[in-house]
C-alpha cells in the first residue's frame, strides 16, 4: 500500500465549457489533518463533489487505499469510507436526531424496511463514539448549528469512515464551538481517520492542520507542511496578491461625538450599554454569540428598538423606533446575514445598490432612468464590484462582492453613522482586505463606524476602540493600541 | 406517563381530534342527531372519496411537492372507463373497471411524475397545467356528458353494503358501502409504507431536505415520480368508487375538490412545504372537513354558509400551526451554546 490514503492526480473538470478544475492534485496521508484552502470559486468545492461522487471528473486519476477508482457514485464513496460534511450538513431538519443518524447506514445496507429499534441502537453507538450528548428523539431543526454539526460528524463516523471531508465547518460557529470541534477532530485523528479540512481562515489552518494544499482559479498553487507556512505566504498563495496589515489609526476625529448611547437596555438581550463614537473613528463591539452584540446592533438600527436609555445623534436625543427612523437619522446598517437581510438576491446588482436612495432618484414621481444608471455605474466602479454587467442578479456575485453591494447601497445614502454586523463573515481574504480598506477610508473621511464582530484580528486591526460584551452587559472597554487577542478573550468568556 | 401526556399535547393530531370531538358534541347537543348509528355511517361513507384523494395529496405534499390535478385526473379516468365499458356493453364484475382505472390513473399520474418529478419542474405549475389538459381531453376529445346508466358490475359494487345501520327514533337507515374497505386498505398500506419502509422515510427525507436526501443516497427523482404515479392511481380508484356510489357518472362534479382536500391535509398537521405530517393527522384533517361539509346542516346552518365555515376553519387552523411554528422558531433563534462535546 502506498504512503497515501487518498490521491487525486491531474483532475480536470469543465462546466458548460468553463474550466472549473485545471489539472489539480491532492494527496492525503492516513491519519492526517490536511487543509484544503482557496478563495471562493477556486474549485475546492468542485473537487469535493468529485471525490464524493456528486460530480464526475472529465479526466484525471483518483486512488483510494491504493486502488484506482473509475466512476464514483455517492453510495460508492460512502461504502469505501469517504464522508463529506457539507456546509449545510446535509441533514433533515424535520426528522429526529435518531433518524438523521441512522438513515444513511440503513441506505448503505440496502435495507428496504425500517427497524426502529435497530435504528435507535445505531444512533446511540454513533453519538457515543465521540461522547456527544443529545436527546435522540428531538427534532433536529430545534438544535443549534454546532449541535447539528456534531450530528453530521457522528453520522459520518458510522461507516467505518477513513476520510472525512469537512467543507468550511467553522463558518457558523462561535469561538467556543470551534474549540469543541477541534477537540473532536483531534479525537478522530487519534482513531486513525484522515480529515480534509476545507477553510479559508488562516488561524484555523495553522491551528489544526499538518499539511495543506492551496487552489486558486482551478489550479494547484502550493502544497506542503503547514509548519513551513506563514500568514504572508498563505495569503499570497490564496489570492496571488501581497497584503500588508494596515492597522487603523484615526486620522482626525470630530470634536463632538456623532453618536452617543446612554444606558441602553432591552430586557433579555442587553442592559445598560453606554458608549459614544466620534466622526472619523471606528468602534468595535465584540462578544460571544449570546453576548447581546447582535441585539444591540438591531436596536441601534430600530429593528428591535431598545426599551430604556437614550440615543443622541449630534447631541440631539432621538427615538429610533424603526429602520425608517434610523435612515432618517443617517444611520446605515449592514446586517449579519446579507443573503436574507441585506440583499434582494434575484434582483439586479444595480437595483440592490439604489434601493435605499430610491426617493432621491425620481423626476416628477417617476424613476429617472438615466440618473439611476449613472448612480449604479458610479458605485460599481467605486467599490470595484467584479461583475460583467450590473443588470445581473445579485446572487451571481461571490460573498465578497455581495458585501460590497450592501456597502454601496448604504454609502449611496451618505450616512453619518455606519453599523456593520459581521462585515466579512464568509468573505474571502482578498475582498476582506478590500472591505477593511474601504471602511478605514470612510472613517478617515469623517464617518462614524461601528464594527460588530467576533473576528478578533478584524476588530484589532480596524477599530480604534473596543467595547466588549458578555451576557448582555458591558465587560470592558479598551483601546486597540497594543492589545492582544488573549486580553479580549479573557473579557469575553 | 407524564412524559407521554406532554408529548401527546405537542402533537397536532391531538388538537384536531379535540376539535372534532368538540364539534360533534356541539352538533349532538343542538340536534341530538350526530351520535346516531345512521349518521355515523353516513359520515363514514362520505369519507371514502375525500379520504382516498387526501392520501394521494398528502404523500405528494409530504415530499415537498403538490398535486392539484387529482380531481381532474380522477374525473377523466372515471369517465373514460365507464364510457368505454358501456360502449362494449361490459357485463362483468367491478374488478375490470378498477383495473382499468389503475392503469389509466398510473399513466396520467406518470405525466405529472415526468414533469414534476423527473424533470424537477415546479409541481404547482405542472399540475395546474395537466389539470386543464385532463379536463380538456375529457370534455373535448371524449365529449363527456352525464351518464345516467353505468355498467352492471359497478352498479352492484356501489350498492353492496358492509352493513346497514338504522336509527330507530326516526326510521332512517344508512348503509356503509364495501368501498369503505378500499379506503381502509389504502390508508393502512400508506401508513405502513411511511413508517416502516425506507421508501417512506425517503419521502420524509426528500420533503425535509432534497439535496441531503440525494447526498445520503436516496433515489430522489424516482421516489418523486412514483409518488405522482401512486397519487394518480389512488385518485382514479376514488373516481371509479364515486361513480359506483352515485350510480351514475357525472363528469364534472369532482372538479374543484382539490382545495378542500389539500386544506384538510394541511389542517391535519402536514407542513405545506413538506417533510412533516402523519397519516393519522391527514385522516383527521379530512374528517374535520367532511364533518363541516356534511353536518352543519344538522345544527341549522344553512348550506350557503358551509363554504364560509370551511374557509374560517382553514384560516384559523393553519394560522394556529403557523403561529406555533413561529414561536418555536423564535426560541430556536435565541442561540444556545453547544453542549461541550468531550
Amino acid at each position: 500500500m502506498s504512503e497515501y490514503l487518498f490521491r487525486a492526480i491531474d483532475i480536470h473538470k469543465y462546466f458548460a465549457g468553463v474550466r472549473a478544475l485545471d489539472g489539480v492534485s491532492l494527496e492525503i496521508k492516513p491519519g492526517e489533518i490536511h487543509c484544503l484552502a482557496g478563495e471562493n470559486g477556486c474549485g475546492k468545492s468542485t473537487l469535493i463533489k468529485i471525490i464524493s461522487g456528486v460530480y464526475q471528473r472529465d479526466s484525471g486519476i483518483i486512488e483510494f487505499e491504493g486502488e484506482q477508482l473509475k466512476k464514483i457514485t455517492p453510495i460508492d464513496a460512502i461504502k469505501r469510507g469517504i464522508q463529506v460534511i457539507y456546509q449545510d450538513f446535509s441533514i433533515f431538519p424535520n426528522l429526529t436526531v435518531m433518524e438523521n443518524l441512522a438513515i444513511n447506514s440503513q441506505l448503505v445496507e440496502n435495507k428496504r424496511l425500517v427497524n426502529w429499534k435497530h435504528m435507535r441502537e445505531t444512533a446511540r453507538t454513533a453519538i457515543e463514539r465521540i461522547g456527544f450528548k443529545v436527546d435522540l428523539d428531538v427534532t433536529l431543526g430545534t438544535l443549534s448549528v454546532a449541535e447539528k454539526q456534531m450530528v453530521a460528524i457522528c453520522r459520518a463516523l458510522m461507516f467505518n469512515a477513513k476520510l472525512i471531508i469537512m467543507d468550511e465547518p467553522t463558518t457558523a460557529l462561535t469561538k467556543k464551538e470551534v474549540k469543541a470541534l477541534f477537540k473532536v477532530i483531534l479525537q478522530l485523528k487519534e482513531q486513525g481517520i484522515s480529515i480534509l479540512f476545507v477553510s479559508h481562515k488562516l488561524d484555523e489552518v495553522f491551528e489544526i492542520s499538518e499539511r495543506f494544499t492551496v487552489f486558486r482559479s482551478g489550479k494547484l498553487i502550493a502544497t506542503g507542511n503547514t509548519k513551513e507556512l506563514d500568514d504572508k505566504k498563505f495569503s499570497y498563495y490564496m489570492t496571488g496578491r501581497e497584503f500588508e496589515v494596515r492597522s487603523f489609526v484615526p486620522d482626525k476625529l470630530s470634536e463632538k461625538p456623532i453618536l452617543e448611547v446612554d444606558n441602553l437596555s432591552l430586557p433579555g438581550s442587553f442592559e445598560k450599554i453606554s458608549f459614544s463614537v466620534k466622526g472619523g473613528e471606528i468602534l468595535g463591539i465584540t462578544g460571544l454569540l449570546d453576548s447581546g452584540r447582535t441585539e444591540l446592533a438591531l436596536a441601534l438600527f430600530g429593528i428591535h428598538p431598545a426599551k430604556e436609555g437614550e440615543i443622541r445623534i449630534h447631541g440631539r436625543a432621538v427615538k429610533i423606533s424603526s429602520p425608517q427612523k434610523a435612515i432618517q437619522n443617517k444611520i446605515g446598517f449592514v446586517p449579519e446575514d446579507r443573503l436574507s437581510e441585506g440583499l434582494f438576491l434575484p434582483q439586479s446588482i444595480g437595483d440592490n445598490i439604489i434601493i435605499s436612495e430610491i426617493d432621491h432618484l425620481k423626476k416628477s414621481g417617476i424613476m429617472d432612468k438615466k440618473k439611476c444608471r449613472d448612480e449604479i455605474l458610479h458605485w460599481v466602479k467605486e467599490m470595484a464590484i467584479a461583475t460583467p454587467d450590473p443588470e445581473n442578479a445579485a446572487s451571481t456575485l461571490s460573498g465578497g462582492n455581495q458585501q460590497r453591494v450592501v456597502l454601496a447601497k448604504w454609502l449611496a445614502c451618505s450616512p453619518d453613522i455606519l453599523i456593520l454586523n459581521g462585515p466579512t463573515v464568509g468573505v474571502d481574504i482578498g475582498s476582506k482586505h478590500d472591505i477593511h480598506g474601504i471602511l478605514q477610508e470612510l472613517a478617515n473621511k469623517g464617518m462614524a463606524i461601528i464594527i460588530i464582530s467576533d473576528d478578533l484580528p478584524e476588530v484589532i486591526e480596524n477599530c480604534s476602540r473596543l467595547l466588549i460584551l458578555k451576557g448582555g452587559k458591558e465587560s470592558g472597554k479598551m483601546s486597540t493600541h497594543e492589545i492582544t487577542e488573549k486580553m479580549i478573550l479573557d473579557k469575553m468568556m | 406517563m407524564q412524559n407521554k401526556v406532554r408529548k401527546l399535547f405537542q402533537q397536532n393530531e391531538t388538537y384536531i381530534f379535540l376539535i372534532i370531538f368538540a364539534l360533534t358534541i356541539l352538533i349532538q347537543a343542538r340536534s341530538g342527531q350526530f351520535y346516531t348509528p345512521n349518521n355515523i355511517v353516513d359520515i363514514m361513507s362520505a369519507m371514502i372519496v375525500p379520504g382516498l384523494f387526501a392520501v394521494g395529496a398528502f404523500l405528494v405534499i409530504l415530499s415537498g411537492g403538490i398535486d392539484v390535478s387529482f380531481p381532474a385526473l380522477a374525473s377523466l379516468t372515471a369517465f373514460a372507463t365507464t364510457k368505454f365499458l358501456l360502449d362494449i356493453n361490459y357485463q362483468g364484475s367491478v374488478l375490470v373497471p378498477i383495473l382499468m382505472a389503475i392503469i389509466i390513473g398510473a399513466a396520467l399520474g406518470a405525466v405529472n411524475g415526468i414533469f414534476a418529478g423527473l424533470l424537477n419542474l415546479p409541481a404547482m405549475i405542472v399540475t395546474l397545467g395537466t389539470s386543464s389538459v385532463f379536463k380538456g381531453i375529457m370534455q373535448g376529445t371524449l365529449q363527456s356528458k352525464q351518464l345516467a346508466v353505468i355498467p352492471k358490475g359497478m352498479k352492484q359494487f356501489g350498492r353492496r353494503a358492509l352493513f346497514t345501520a338504522a336509527n330507530k327514533s326516526n326510521g332512517l337507515s344508512s348503509s356503509l358501502p364495501v368501498a369503505f374497505l378500499v379506503l381502509v386498505v389504502v390508508a393502512a398500506l400508506t401508513f405502513f409504507v411511511l413508517k416502516f419502509t425506507m421508501f417512506g422515510r425517503g419521502v420524509y427525507a426528500i420533503g425535509g431536505n432534497e439535496n441531503a436526501a440525494y447526498n445520503a443516497g436516496f433515489k430522489v427523482k424516482k421516489t418523486k415520480f412514483l409518488l405522482y404515479v401512486f397519487t394518480g392511481i389512488v385518485a382514479s380508484i376514488a373516481g371509479i368508487i364515486r361513480v359506483c356510489m352515485m350510480q351514475q357518472c357525472h363528469p364534472t362534479n369532482m372538479l374543484g375538490m382539490e382545495m378542500n382536500i389539500i386544506a384538510g391535509v394541511v389542517l391535519g398537521g402536514t407542513a405545506i412545504v413538506g417533510g412533516k405530517g402523519t397519516m393519522t393527522g391527514c385522516m383527521l384533517g379530512t374528517l374535520l372537513i367532511v364533518l363541516v361539509e356534511n353536518s352543519l346542516i344538522l345544527i341549522g346552518v344553512p348550506v350557503i354558509w358551509k363554504d364560509v365555515f370551511v374557509g374560517v376553519l382553514i384560516v384559523v387552523g393553519t394560522a394556529v400551526s403557523a403561529y406555533q411554528a413561529e414561536k418555536t422558531g423564535h426560541r430556536k433563534r435565541r442561540g444556545h451554546e453547544v453542549k461541550e462535546a468531550s
